[in-house]
């Protein structure tokens, strides 16, 4: 499987797909099951305020999860990552309502490497607030 | 308060062999929405050149975070787990985890810091396959929040 993006056709700046996700309790408790992370805090509101949270937060492997899927949906081919890193820098609080939290990701091409590689930068915006940081991956092109 | 740096650099023994499964790679690509048919159908796997179903990305955490228990409940290390929280996560890819690997994960406390009140821990774990070569190596920041701050 090749990568669907040709790397002589990628230059620095270029904008990959945006993505918005919404993120409800039921996904929550859904990744907990399919993760093994039962953290309580990721779906018992009472626990979570106990300990000064303001809400239920989103597990931040699955909001990086969401993140890794702007560039493997950007090259389809999961091969292709090479390497793939964030820093969790805000929490993400998911209300008990049909609702829930809305992320949006964003990556730009930073830099083109050797081996027909580019580093793409990752921003996730919940409101105001950047969720993760220095979120970059690198991957291969065709 | 304060991680013990005499721990730096112990490496602790191979965590008990993980076989992943079909259905747990379905079931973890369904929960982050990923709909890629690698991940789902084994025709479009193969098709692809992939021995089985291809896991996401971020499915070698499932894999790790148990196994790093041994280093974090290491009596020496000092951690007090009520304060922690994952505060960053680095993956490096050999190749993909695909159904029907069989995997261990060998962990080593790679380096220990304070900043601001806060002791920070870095773990790396890797994922291995049978022969000892490593398909993904992660790194993981666990943050013990400082017993001073104020939240």
């Amino acid at each position: 499987m090749a990568s669907r993006v040709a790397f002589d056709q990628v230059v620095v700046g270029d904008v990959l797909p945006e993505k918005r996700v919404r993120i409800t309790r039921l996904d929550l408790v859904r990744y907990a099951g399919a993760s093994g992370d039962f953290n309580v805090i990721h779906w018992n509101e009472r626990v979570a305020k106990l300990v000064g949270l303001p809400d239920v937060i989103a597990h931040g492997m699955y909001t990086m999860a969401q993140a890794g899927r702007v560039v493997t949906d950007w090259v389809t081919d999961p091969a292709a990552l090479e390497e793939f890193g964030v820093r969790f820098t805000r929490p993400v609080p998911v209300p008990d309502d049909d609702q829930g939290a809305e992320v949006t990701f964003t990556g730009v091409v930073a830099e083109k490497l050797d081996g027909q590689r580019v580093k793409v930068n990752i921003t996730a915006m919940c409101g105001d607030a950047s969720v993760l940081g220095r979120a970059n991956a690198v991957v291969r092109l065709s | 308060m304060g991680l013990n740096p005499a721990v730096i650099g112990r490496q602790y023994p191979p965590s008990p062999p993980y076989l992943v499964g079909r259905e747990k790679v379905r079931e973890f690509a369904q929960a982050i929405g990923d709909t890629n048919p690698v991940s789902h159908d084994l025709s479009a796997a193969q098709a692809a050149g992939f021995t089985d179903l291809v896991a996401p990305p971020t499915f070698a955490f499932v894999i790790t975070h148990v196994a790093m228990a041994s280093a974090m409940f290491d009596p020496d290390l000092g951690l007090d787990y009520a304060r922690v929280v994952h505060g960053e996560q680095r993956f490096t890819y050999a190749r993909p985890i695909v159904a029907s690997d069989l995997v261990t994960v060998v962990s080593v406390i790679d380096a220990i810091r304070s900043v601001a009140g806060n002791d920070m821990l870095t773990l790396r774990s890797d994922v291995v396959d049978p022969a000892g070569a490593v398909i993904v190596s992660t790194t993981s920041v666990i943050v013990a929040r400082g017993s001073a701050e104020e939240e």
